[in-house]
């Protein structure tokens, strides 16, 4: 990848809201390049070599930290990992503590799952390294952001004007809100679909419309993104049923035996099967769910890369001129 | 910068200072003579030449504050802040009587507990008035000896930081209360719907996912409260109102309702919840910081005298607290010292300097039956000296509180407290 070096414009990776829509794009187009990287036979490259990543997740995380970690080591990056979760996090001292030390062993950037919206924002106040959010509580979610616009963008070839239904808890939903942000930057039209329970209030302030039927999300939208019901908010009783949720809400074979109408299906994972999404749906050909996943690590590679490559680009350039 | 507490000569002359008498509401050019730590006289041209002045031209010379709303923290997290600490706090921020609530641990709600603090308090550099809790333990099932406690020192009832969440208990402490002709203080925000809120929830929790407040968890539980204190007869005082819709109901109460006061803070009247949107936890406070539609309805109650008193909650939190998470970190911010900036910047183009100054002196002395008369001869000296038109960057080095939990660090303030005088010991800068 010689080429001239993309200079982001902000050197942590937090959220989408307010991110500069030409960086998403520069962001996407390296992620396609990435792509052909893991279609290769050997799927290494040298790009971040004698770089080090912390994954620091203090939020139990399958899917996202695996991804994170095979697009470091595909970057030939050094990763350490550190999962903590709960009561050894109680004390706000451990949470500095815990960076600051990571941070005198000399590490270049911090992967960071944390169940508190904002604390990788309060990271880049004690540490010097490059954050990445990988995901901050119902806040952000951005390189699942990334990854889904890039998504779209292999679906469609383009995401200006295209129309996105975001559909079920909006408001604890961080991929919602990356998503959103991010698709309204990009020039999609997005609409929510869920219950007013499920749906922040003021709800009007984000860049998209609201519906409350989700026939007529169905019948309007390129795509759908299909969130994940969280179980435990029938705890708190913010939906009746799941019986209800799913015949409001879920997207059923019966209610897609309705719309004869090609529509793309994206699902940020984990799914719950026969809740908010049917299984035959889930695996039929209009969902491109696995699709993300690959993207998944496609976009992360790409993002680490123009975060922390330049160091590297400026470090040679340096010994070749010497 | 750091105040110089001294001890005051027998005489001191405070010599053509602005004498704002917020009691008379007269303002007008003249000396203040302060002998044996009393009020000597005020405006006599013939003063022995030989007592020590102090020049106050350009200076404004007035009652010493009053604030209806601190957090000492003592007894039990001394760390955080203690009477003594608290007190060169309150003196650097020209507060010289401050009331204090009793949630601390254990939290003041036995007659011992207050004698605890009215003792404490005897030798410090201003006057202390505890508040007792209204319910034992601030648990909001049974209430307190508010006799007992009276008789030692309380001069009201809340159990601040707490709502009293029963309504029942709540009207039998107003009934209590009555008896003893001292107001009862409510922290009204209902937990059923404030749930696990962390910021006022609205435009901007919609964007940044922290756990909401809505205003309604404030106002409806103000409502009722102001129900029961028709009902009662009870002097209610409504602590840090932070939201229009509070002040909608406190405005239809004060139509036919005359036991009804209250009060707002610095930092409702100041900021509002775009600044959550740096996830910086000074900013995490309870009420919480709502919009700028609510902040200019705070203003406008304080206008129209809705709400008659400014109180700073000051509430110290250390650093390692506040550095947790948004979530784990506390609630509360200091604020005696930026008080008279952060408030006199906000109000000045709203008010003049007499109207802002009954709103820290005599109007939170009247809520609690204090003298309010500090002008008269023979009256033990509680005066603040003001340069109402400095401008200046409040800094850490202002700070005399044990902690420095406040957003107001490196804000740019207008009018700035230069001296104070209190219980014979004096500063001036």
């Amino acid at each position: 990848m010689r080429k001239e070096w993309i200079m982001l414009t902000n050197r942590h990776f937090l959220g989408l809201k307010d991110y500069p829509g030409e960086d998403i794009q520069s962001i996407i187009d390296t992620a396609f390049q990435f792509r052909e990287v893991l279609d290769r036979p050997i799927k290494r490259v040298p790009s971040l070599q004698g770089q080090t990543i912390v994954n620091l997740f203090f939020e139990n995380s399958t899917r996202t930290r695996i991804s994170f970690e095979l697009a470091q080591k595909r970057l030939s990056a050094d990763t350490v990992n550190f999962s903590g979760t709960g009561s050894s996090l109680k004390k706000g001292e451990s949470f500095k503590d815990t960076v600051q030390n990571l941070e005198a062993m000399k590490i270049d950037a911090v992967v960071m799952r944390h169940p508190v919206p904002g604390s990788p924002n309060q990271l880049t106040r004690f540490v010097d390294a490059v954050v990445i959010n990988a995901g901050d509580g119902t806040h952000e979610h951005p390189t699942q952001g990334i990854l889904d616009m890039m998504s779209l963008h292999e679906a469609f070839g383009a995401l200006e004007g295209l129309k996105v239904g975001i559909i079920g808890d909006i408001a604890h939903s961080r991929v919602a809100r990356s998503d959103i942000f991010g698709l309204a930057t990009m020039g999609a039209k997005v609409t929510l679909c869920g219950p007013p329970t499920l749906l922040p209030l003021n709800v009007e302030v984000l860049p998209a419309a609201v519906s409350y039927s989700i026939d007529e999300v169905i019948d309007w939208a390129d795509a759908i993104i299909v969130l994940r019901l969280q179980l435990e908010r029938m705890g708190q009783r913010l939906i009746p049923s799941v019986r209800e949720y799913r015949s409001l809400f879920g997207i059923t074979s019966e209610r897609m035996k309705n719309h004869s109408k090609q529509l793309v299906i994206m699902h940020p994972g984990p799914m719950n099967r026969g809740i908010e999404i049917d299984s035959d749906i889930a695996d039929g050909k209009q969902a491109i769910i696995l699709n993300q996943v690959l993207n998944g690590v496609a976009s992360r590679m790409a993002i680490l890369y123009l975060l922390l490559g330049q160091k590297i680009s400026e470090e040679s350039e340096k010994s070749v001129s010497e | 910068m750091k105040i110089d507490l001294k001890k005051q000569p027998k005489s001191l002359l405070l010599k053509n200072g602005t004498i704002v008498d917020p009691n008379s509401k007269k303002s007008f050019s003249g000396h203040v003579w302060i002998k044996n730590g009393k009020i000597e006289a005020i405006d006599q041209s013939d003063f022995p030449k030989d007592i020590p002045t102090i020049d106050c031209s350009g200076k404004v010379i007035t009652h010493g504050f009053c604030d209806l709303h601190a957090h000492f923290r003592e007894p039990g997290r001394e760390d955080k802040e203690t009477l003594e600490t608290g007190s060169n706090a309150a003196l650097a921020g020209g507060f010289t009587r401050v009331c204090v609530m009793p949630n601390t641990d254990p939290p003041l709600d036995t007659p011992e507990s207050i004698r605890f603090v009215i003792e404490k308090s005897e030798k410090l550099p201003i006057y202390i008035h505890p508040i007792g809790a209204i319910t034992k333990h601030q648990g909001g099932k049974e209430i307190t000896e508010m006799g007992g406690m009276v008789e030692a020192g309380a001069v009201a009832f809340s159990d601040d930081g707490l709502p009293v969440t029963d309504g029942q208990v709540f009207r039998l402490a107003c009934e209590y209360a009555k008896m003893f002709g001292v107001p009862v203080i409510n922290h009204a925000e209902d937990p059923c719907i404030r749930k696990n809120g962390v910021m006022h929830e609205g435009a901007v929790s919609a964007e940044i996912g922290l756990t909401g407040n809505p205003d309604v968890a404030e106002s409806s539980m103000v409502n009722r409260d102001l129900e029961l204190s028709v009902l009662t007869g009870t002097h209610l005082h409504v602590p840090h109102v932070s939201a229009e819709m509070s002040v909608k109901h406190l405005r239809k109460t004060l139509e036919f309702s005359k036991s009804i006061s209250s009060e707002v803070t610095p930092h409702h009247l100041y900021f509002n919840h775009e600044s959550l949107h740096s996830f910086d936890t000074s900013y995490k406070v309870a009420p919480p910081i709502r919009t700028e539609k609510d902040r200019l309805a705070l203003i406008s109650a304080v206008k129209e005298g809705i709400i008659t008193c400014i109180a700073t909650d000051h509430a110290p939190h250390t650093v390692e607290e506040k550095e947790a998470d948004f979530n784990e970190a506390p609630f509360g911010m200091i604020g005696l010292e930026s008080c008279f900036g952060a408030v006199n910047k906000v109000l000045r183009n709203e008010l003049d300097i007499m109207e802002i100054i009954c709103l820290l002196t005599v109007n939170p002395r009247k809520v609690m039956g204090f003298e309010i008369d500090l002008f008269k001869i023979g009256t033990p000296a509680e005066l603040t000296i003001l340069d109402i038109e400095k401008e200046w960057i409040f800094s850490l080095d202002d700070i005399h509180s044990k902690s420095r939990n406040t957003p107001f660090i490196d804000e740019t303030i207008f009018g700035k407290v230069v001296g104070c005088f209190s219980k014979g010991n004096y500063f001036i800068s």
